[in-house]
């Protein structure tokens, strides 16, 4: 049976470890951050400002209406006039500007067409730019000459920002990245130290051991998750729509997985830097690309779909986008907390049964 | 208090233990010696549980150590070769922590230790961080670590290597006050002199016993005027058997 009281030695050891050690404290608090804010303003797929260059040889109520509602937008800019002398092909090169609107002589009376010119040597922003470009003619109720009239309903995103998309997803990356470094880390310095033969002289057992390094971290990791949040909604605005303790409930579960994951990693690696190099390894890019964080899931060949089963955030992505953007509730979740609490329960029997091996 | 039988430790094809049979008695001093290598730490190791034999046997106040390891743990207290506690903490703080691995309560335990922490100068010194304190403190509060349980066998390994001889003197005064309250002492080193203060030692060479015996009666064994000489002459003799 483990002992409480050797849990709670083992863990309030920790506790100082934890308040002493600056490096501890910087992938705590310091790493977050900064992930958070370089991938957040990095991976910004959003449009905005796009330098468009304006033709427009009509010049009357109808024509200055369209050029209004394009730059009433945030998504468009209007080149300066003294750039208009020279030619659209030109700009494009000197990437003064990114896209351009001819509007033709009788725009408004007889003629109803306008060309839309975009740079497309980055294929993504060229289709976002028409994208938004489609959408703001749209809503001028004037025609184009697009056959189909096609109203789509976007739902929990309505104006599709992508910090509505990324701030959960690193919710779930940074936390499984900090997680399985703070426990894989600890134990392997402890390895490194010569301390941990001496725990294992004494009568601790590896359950001890191992809860003694995972309570105090549970308690770090969720602080971790309720600093990301905040920062994510601050920074980027996006927003809470579920029960807060209904996050709380699966980011214990979630950062319950990721700490095993370290005490797994530990298990295996001797030193610190190779325990750093695997949690790292192991967590980083699985999540970022087969977590549905990325690329969504069903859109995988078969084998990678089978593979995201076993990565921890492709659960909790589930669930912290259910709970941030749709409002979930614990019965529309349990399923990947269930799974979540099952991979926590078998990677720390694995890890306490490899530090047994160990012993002997 | 020990004894083992055919103790042997293979490491691939390398034989680091081989072949050791040894009884020690309660309260005794027993000192391991011999070159680096030569499988005194890779003993050590195997008698308090961090290793395991690949044959022979080791039993603990008449308990197998594989059967009974957790009684086993129990009873003892162990000094590794490399300073193992831990540099961020307080030295009371270190002292808490083995008092609550061990499960002991830490006042009575701190009081009982009172005497050797007066003796060693480190109660004015408790609440410093262990990584500021010099060498010599760090070996003695280590000892005192291992001591907070009350273990009735100590296992010291190369405890005093890169302290200097006033605190080696100081320190092994220590332990021969631990014998004479009735703990039993396996002390390894590779300093010579100190092998004096043993009741009993063991010259390893390659992992097997090349001499076992008292020192003063090894040294009339062998004609030699001190320890190092004694202990070159062992394993002379030992390179002119092979």
């Amino acid at each position: 049976m483990p002992s409480f009281s050797r849990i709670r030695a083992l863990a309030e050891k920790e506790v100082f470890h934890i308040l002493r050690d600056s490096r501890t404290l910087v992938i705590i608090f310091l790493m977050p951050l900064l992930q958070l804010i370089i991938f957040g303003y990095a991976m910004n797929m959003e449009i905005r400002q796009v330098p468009l260059l304006v033709d427009d040889l009509a010049m009357n109520s109808s024509s200055r209406a369209l050029v209004d509602a394009f730059v009433n937008t945030d998504y468009f800019q209007l080149v300066p006039k003294e750039a208009g002398t020279l030619q659209p092909d030109e700009l494009f090169r000197e990437r003064r500007a990114q896209a351009s609107l001819s509007i033709p002589k009788d725009f408004g009376a007889s003629e109803h067409r306008v060309l839309l010119r975009i740079d497309a040597s980055d294929p993504n922003s060229a289709q976002m730019i028409q994208n938004y470009a489609l959408g703001i003619v749209n809503s001028t109720g004037i025609q184009t000459d697009a056959g189909i009239d096609l109203r789509a309903q976007i739902l929990y995103n309505p104006d599709l920002k992508s910090s509505f998309f990324f701030v959960p997803g690193l919710i779930a990356l940074i936390l499984v990245m900090v997680c399985a470094l703070l426990t894989s880390i600890s134990i392997s310095r402890e390895k490194e130290m010569g301390t941990m033969e001496q725990i294992l002289v004494s009568p601790v057992s590896a359950t001890e051991i191992l809860f003694g390094k995972v309570i105090p971290y549970l308690v770090l990791g969720l602080l971790d998750a309720l600093i990301i949040l905040a920062v994510g909604m601050l920074l980027f605005q996006v927003p809470f729509r579920g029960d807060f303790s209904v996050f709380l409930l699966f980011t214990f579960l979630y950062v319950l997985t990721s700490l095993c994951l370290g005490l797994l990693v530990s298990t295996v690696a001797k030193t610190q830097q190779a325990a750093m190099m695997m949690a790292l390894g192991m967590t980083l890019l699985p999540t970022l690309l087969l977590s549905g964080y990325m690329f969504p899931i069903s859109s995988m060949p078969v084998i990678l779909q089978k593979l995201t089963y076993i990565i921890p955030a492709s659960y909790y992505l589930q669930i912290i986008r259910g709970i941030m953007l749709k409002g979930n509730n614990i019965a529309q979740l349990y399923q990947a907390g269930l799974s979540l609490l099952g991979m926590s329960v078998l990677m720390l029997i694995v890890a306490a049964r490899r530090f047994k091996l160990r012993l002997s | 208090m020990i004894h083992t039988s055919h103790l042997v430790k293979q490491f691939g094809s390398f034989k680091a233990v081989d072949e050791i049979n040894l009884e020690i008695g309660r309260g005794e001093i027993f000192g391991f010696l011999g070159a680096n290598g030569a499988g005194k730490t890779t003993t050590i190791r195997m008698l308090c549980g961090l290793l395991k034999p690949s044959s022979g046997e080791i039993r603990i106040d008449n308990l197998d150590i594989i059967k009974h390891s957790e009684q086993i743990k129990h009873k003892l207290g162990y000094m590794s070769q490399k300073f193992s506690l831990y540099p961020d903490l307080k030295a009371i703080e270190n002292l808490q922590f083995y008092a609550g691995i061990y499960r002991v309560s830490f006042e009575p335990a701190l009081k009982r230790l009172e005497p050797i922490l007066e003796q060693f100068g480190l109660s004015s010194i408790l609440k410093t961080l262990t990584q500021d304190l010099p060498m010599g403190y760090k070996q003695r509060l280590s000892l005192v670590a291992a001591l907070m349980h009350d273990p009735p066998l100590v296992f010291l390994d190369e405890p005093t290597s890169g302290v200097d001889p006033q605190a080696r003197r100081e320190f092994w005064q220590v332990i021969n006050d631990l014998a004479q309250s009735g703990k039993t002492i396996i002390v390894s080193t590779h300093f010579m002199d100190e092998a004096e203060y043993c009741h009993r030692v063991i010259i390893m060479q390659d992992g097997r016993e090349v001499a076992l015996g008292n020192p003063a009666e090894l040294k009339q064994e062998y004609g030699s005027a001190n320890m190092q000489e004694l202990f070159l002459k062992v394993l002379g003799v030992s390179d002119a058997k092979l």
